[in-house]
């Protein structure tokens, strides 16, 4: 099976606006706390701007995760263990532990962001594209506009910072080297 | 270690400490620490009713970032403090964390014996094949040709240990292998692993970026594998013998009764405890 056949299966799972709003809370809580952590390693490794940008990425998320819960206000949202989601591995808005550098730069942090947001809206997509449920596709494509709105402030953003030349990552002290 | 003291149920996030992981960025073992956190959140356990022991390397870190009891013991012996603990205070949830070099190395002996004895507990060794926290040294799981460690010029050139090999013939009662790359998935083999009586094995490989970088690539490399978990241990011996290393999931799940001696009536009197070590 392809990788969009596999999507399109997953997406499948999502049934009713219960189940696309528990999946888009679980996504912005992923994002958000991952955020959080990786702020924390940033901190840890001294790169205090990234580390306040990843911060700030977190406070965004987190009131994204207010924004869904209020439009679940009154539902009874299905209450999923994180294996049980329509997607594999983490959510697509989360950022992967092993994407970050200790000496990343704000240029890194955004793309990575923007690549998230984009299989964000991808996934929306594609439950749009495999329900029949008119109330499900308009809420879904509701949340697949808001995460290109994102997308598109990402892209803005990028702008400040230049794509840092090649060899960023070499150290010339390294915190760790091999004896 | 703060405990929960309201009704709504504790989140992954309420299992992480205040510590911050002093890991390099990029360290499988964030995955790690994720999929713990929310295992313990899923079973809905409570930090007070919870243990995380290690030993010493990066991964042995574990306890002191996550929200419960936690014992960061001495090198390789891990596993002789778990089980102590777990046969004096049965109703506690104990998590055994360290890395290869600790387990399979200077601990050993303990992991056989531990294997054999099958206390109902739960280890996760997260492999890297490389001892980090030293700088970079061929360690148990190593492959014979890796030639970047400095001590061994060449390779380490003998075969490396297989840590489900040796958990199969020494008598674990659960034993699967996760990717780091996938804490969802992750979390699900270890809940099952926490769940299932006796003692639980899960090698978890877990990329080393800073001596290893080339391990990012398990998370493409590596794939649930295609058959069901076994109850036969000679099944699971004959799929182990053509295994890559890279198929994850669980593959045996026994049946043997847990190890748990009768406990003695609780000691009213410390100086009556102190009599019976007396010699």
């Amino acid at each position: 099976m392809s990788a969009p056949e596999q999507a399109s299966a997953r997406s499948t799972l999502i049934a009713n606006v219960e189940d696309l709003l528990a999946h888009a809370r679980t996504m912005e809580a992923e994002a958000a706390e991952r955020y959080d952590d990786l702020a924390d390693q940033m901190e840890v490794h001294n790169n205090h701007e990234v580390a306040r940008l990843f911060r700030k990425l977190a406070e965004i998320e987190a009131k994204h995760i207010a924004a869904v819960e209020a439009m679940g206000d009154g539902l009874d949202l299905p209450e999923l263990k994180p294996w049980e989601h329509a997607w594999d591995n983490e959510s697509p808005e989360a950022t992967e532990v092993d994407e970050v550098h200790y000496l990343m730069t704000p240029y890194h942090v955004i793309s990575i962001a923007m690549h998230h947001e984009k299989k964000a809206v991808e996934f929306f997509e594609s439950v749009v594209e495999n329900s029949a449920d008119p109330k499900l596709r308009e809420m879904a494509e509701g949340l697949a506009e808001e995460e290109r709105e994102h997308v598109r402030l990402l892209g803005e953003w990028l702008v400040r910072y230049p794509k840092p030349e090649k060899g960023w990552d070499e150290d010339p002290d390294p915190p760790n080297l091999q004896e | 270690m703060s405990t929960n003291t309201a009704s709504k149920p504790l989140t992954a996030k309420d299992f992480k400490s205040d510590v911050k992981p002093v890991w390099c960025p990029g360290c499988g073992d964030f995955g790690v620490l994720s999929s713990l956190t929310k295992v313990f959140a899923e079973l809905k356990l409570s930090p007070e009713n919870v243990a995380v022991i290690s030993g010493i390397g990066c991964s042995s870190r574990i306890p002191a970032y996550v929200n419960s009891y936690g014992f960061h013991g001495v090198h390789g012996r891990a596993l002789p403090l778990a089980i102590g603990l777990k046969v004096s205070r049965p109703e506690l949830t104990v998590i055994v964390t360290g890395g290869d070099g600790d387990g399979f190395s200077i601990g050993g002996n303990h992991f056989l014996h531990a294997c054999r004895r099958n206390v109902d507990m739960t280890y996760v060794v997260m492999d890297n094949q490389v001892y980090g926290m030293t700088k970079g040294q061929a360690s148990p799981t190593t492959e014979a040709t890796w030639a970047k460690g400095k001590l061994t010029p060449g390779g380490p050139g003998i075969n490396p240990f297989h840590p489900l090999v040796i958990a199969l013939a020494s008598g674990a009662n659960y034993i699967a292998r996760c990717s780091s790359g996938d804490p969802n998935g992750t979390a699900k083999v270890l809940a099952e692993a926490i769940a299932h009586p006796g003692f639980s094995f899960v090698q978890v490989l877990s990329p080393c970026v800073t001596y290893r970088p080339e391990q990012r690539d398990w998370k493409k490399s590596t794939r649930p594998s295609p058959v069901e978990p076994t109850d036969d241990p000679a099944r699971a011996a004959r799929r182990l013998m053509s295994d890559d290393g890279l198929n994850t999931g669980p593959l045996y799940v026994g049946s043997r009764a847990p190890y748990q001696p009768e406990l003695k009536a609780s000691v009213e009197n410390l100086a009556d405890l102190e009599q019976e070590f007396l010699v």
